[in-house]
């Protein structure tokens, strides 16, 4: 029963440290993740369920296609491989550990049978002297040696960069760094929403996930909202000025926040992410003169508002447009349509001012003559609101990635041992990686010996 | 002189450096060799000299920025890293012949981007105006173009053991017998792709860092980060094949053709094909 019993938890073990696992799990993610590109994630749109039969929507409905990273089997995925990760590592670390910190002092000549670099040298000297004279040797052209004494030979020992062994696993911990700092992001902070009208303030946003609000602990208020634009009409810059107030006190005082520019304060930070119009907030100019001559008046009216003149009529906007020559292509910049109904009620009449050409009312031949001076309009701004203290633990996993990647890919651990018997050197030499590279290193060593 | 002149020279001398290197490898001169290196080395300095021009005339026309913002200036670069990296294998190996299935891949994008592209420079939209453009778009592009010059030499592996086999024994002569032995072709693969995956990486740490200061997010499964991530995986599990005996040789350079298939379509598929962030290429 025992025996049974630990052959299976031994079977168990030695699969969750294979490598064939872990080719096989990276396959498989790399394969089931492209389901999510192609399947919309989310609530399905009503146009996409039109596409694909109802039987396909179950399937797809019961294996969690529409949040496939989110799925069972996908995080359950994850896990096995993040357990293979850690096996594999526990399994083979001990065994590198070793070969880093117990190096093979002693050149005997069965271990230099194993070694694929050897190289014999007759030399005149006893051992002692030969012995100083390669550890000066060694020293100069390659690392500080290791001298151990046995049966009257000399045996000396240099390493370069033994520790580079380990970057395979660093870059396995790192994976496991991010993991945890992903976890950390997901259980202590979140991503919400907040949209603000200019000139006003809040200080509750809401979560993305469930819609639920969440107190800030300060305040936020947007001051002004602007969006600049490309002579091409493409956007350029949007930008928010806003002030945020901790307990009274004003902490950022209209600090512009525009896109790739976030506002950051206690680990909360803002985004600029979108805007609308608030819609029946804006405030529109004018001015008015009468035909027959006598100051011009400016007046401000708000849209939905109606306001008298002086002749007793009174006026209203219907609507503006900002660029009007995408209804009337021989006219450019900012128009308004206005509503004037005579003083005493009578048919009103309705036409279009335009910013850019002043006097052009003046040709319709009413007794006032209107010209548009533009609009204030009120903005919402929105906002991304993020708070996750996992991302500086991934940030710190990230970079032991590359590190890691870089020790396992771009360095070798070089060893070099020379064993000095009277008369006689003999030099052995491997790496762990890049065999071609590391022969030319050694066979320039033999070279310097040689002349010496 | 214009910065599309510059490009023209360019992908003209690329189209000269194909042709020899293809001539090198029926006639096996080396001089003929010689002239498709140089005249992709002298495409790659006018290409250079193209790219930091395009940036200056950015600048003239008052909306400057890097050239690594559309669809027509990423394949333009892309081409460039190709050649670049290249450029240090032949250095470095002495493996000319690579040239021949390398330097085809810069040619196609060259003259894509030359004949069936708005080369019209565009200014940025707010989302791009960011220094982490060019950390991610560079680190990005130079991983993709290791993963090239691996596909290329896959290639060269596949076509070369096929002829190894079918011949047995024999010396196969003609065409093949220029191409390095598979066990150089096997390792040069493997040194591609060790060049790439740290690029690779960090493309898509800079790009998580950059959604990260931008929207809060530093991954959201968007198609374009899922299929950095595939690739990636893939790469990943050609790394751990390699210590595996089963899985050197034609297996491996399969998977580095599957790999090199999957970045394409992580840089131009997603674009024409699905929806999101990187919407560029599908002129959306």
């Amino acid at each position: 029963m025992t025996t049974s019993n630990r052959g299976f938890l031994e079977t168990l073990w030695d699969f969750f440290c294979s490598l064939k696992l872990a080719i096989s799990l990276l396959i498989l993610l790399a394969a089931t993740s492209i389901i999510g590109t192609i399947i919309p994630q989310g609530p399905p749109p009503p146009e996409y369920l039109q596409t694909i039969s109802e039987g396909k929507h179950k399937f797809y409905q019961a294996l969690g296609f529409f949040d496939m990273y989110h799925s069972w089997w996908f995080i359950l995925l994850l896990y096995l491989f993040t357990v293979n990760i850690v096996a594999c590592s526990i399994k083979r670390l001990p065994r590198v550990w070793k070969a880093i910190s117990e190096p093979t002092l002693v050149m005997d000549d069965k271990f230099e049978k194993t070694l694929s670099l050897t190289h014999d040298f007759k030399m005149n000297g006893d051992a002692a002297s030969l012995r100083d004279k390669m550890v000066a040797f060694l020293k100069g052209e390659f690392a500080a040696p290791v001298v151990t004494e046995r049966d009257g030979e000399f045996h000396l020992f240099a390493q370069k960069t033994p520790y580079s062994r380990l970057g395979v696993y660093v870059v396995h911990l790192s994976i496991i760094v991010i993991f945890i700092g992903a976890l950390i992001g997901s259980f202590f902070g979140y991503k919400a929403y907040v949209e603000i009208a200019e000139g006003t303030s809040t200080s509750v946003v809401h979560n993305r996930a469930d819609m639920k609000p969440i107190d800030l602990g300060f305040t936020v208020r947007c001051d002004k909202f602007t969006v600049s634009y490309y002579d091409t009409g493409a956007p350029k810059e949007f930008k928010s000025l806003l002030t945020v107030i901790d307990g009274g006190k004003v902490v950022f005082d209209k600090r512009p926040v525009i896109v790739n520019d976030p506002l950051t304060y206690k680990g909360i930070t803002f985004y600029q992410a979108s805007y609308r119009p608030a819609e029946g907030a804006g405030l529109y100019f004018f001015t008015v003169r009468e035909r027959k001559g006598g100051a011009p008046a400016k007046i401000s009216i708000q849209q939905g508002e109606r306001k008298v003149l002086s002749d007793g009529s009174t006026m209203q906007v219907l609507e503006v447009a900002q660029e009007v020559s995408k209804f009337i292509p021989q006219f450019q910049g900012p128009a308004a349509r206005i509503e004037v109904t005579p003083k005493g009620g009578g048919a009103p009449q309705v036409f279009i001012v335009f910013q850019n050409y002043p006097e052009f009312d003046a040709q319709r031949g009413g007794d006032l003559i209107f010209s548009y001076d533009g609009s204030e309009e009120k903005m919402f701004t929105g906002l991304q609101v993020a708070k996750d203290p996992g991302v500086w633990v991934v940030w710190a996993g990230c970079f032991l990635m590359v590190a890691g990647c870089c020790m396992a890919f771009f360095m070798s651990h070089r060893r070099i041992w020379i064993r000095v018997r009277k008369g006689e050197v003999t030099l052995g030499g491997s790496a762990n990686k890049n065999q071609p590279g590391f022969q030319l290193a050694f066979d320039a060593l033999v070279d310097k010996l040689k002349q010496q | 002189m214009t910065s599309s002149m510059l490009f023209n020279i360019a992908t003209f001398s690329y189209l000269i450096s194909m042709l020899a290197f293809f001539t090198f490898l029926a006639v096996k001169g080396k001089s003929v060799g010689l002239v498709g290196s140089l005249a992709a080395y002298f495409g790659f300095i006018v290409h250079s000299a193209a790219i930091l021009l395009r940036w200056k005339e950015s600048y003239d026309i008052g909306m400057g920025h890097a050239p690594l913002s559309n669809l027509y200036e990423s394949v333009v670069f892309f081409a460039w890293t190709i050649i670049l990296i290249f450029g240090i294998i032949d250095l470095k190996y002495k493996y000319r012949v690579v040239g021949a299935f390398v330097v085809p891949f810069a040619l196609l994008g060259m003259a894509w981007a030359q004949l069936g592209m708005d080369s019209g420079i565009q200014p940025l939209v707010p989302a791009l105006q960011s220094n982490w453009l060019l950390y991610h778009v560079i680190t990005c592009f130079l991983g993709y173009a290791a993963f090239a010059v691996a596909c290329g030499i896959s290639i060269m592996y596949l076509i070369k053991a096929g002829k190894d086999e079918s011949a047995g024994s024999a010396q196969s002569g003609g065409i093949i017998a220029m191409f390095p032995s598979i066990k150089i072709l096997d390792d040069l693969n493997y040194k591609a792709i060790i060049i790439g995956f740290p690029l690779l990486t960090l493309g898509i740490i800079t790009g998580a860092a950059w959604a990260n200061y931008a929207w809060g997010t530093y991954w959201s499964w968007d198609p374009k980060e899922t299929w950095s991530l595939i690739v990636w995986f893939i790469y990943a599990a050609f790394l751990h094949a390699r210590f595996t005996r089963g899985w050197v040789g034609k297996k491996a350079a399969i998977l580095s053709i599957v790999g090199f298939a999957a970045t394409i379509f992580c840089y131009l598929g997603v674009n024409l094909f699905l929806s999101g962030l990187h919407s560029y290429g599908g002129g959306g």
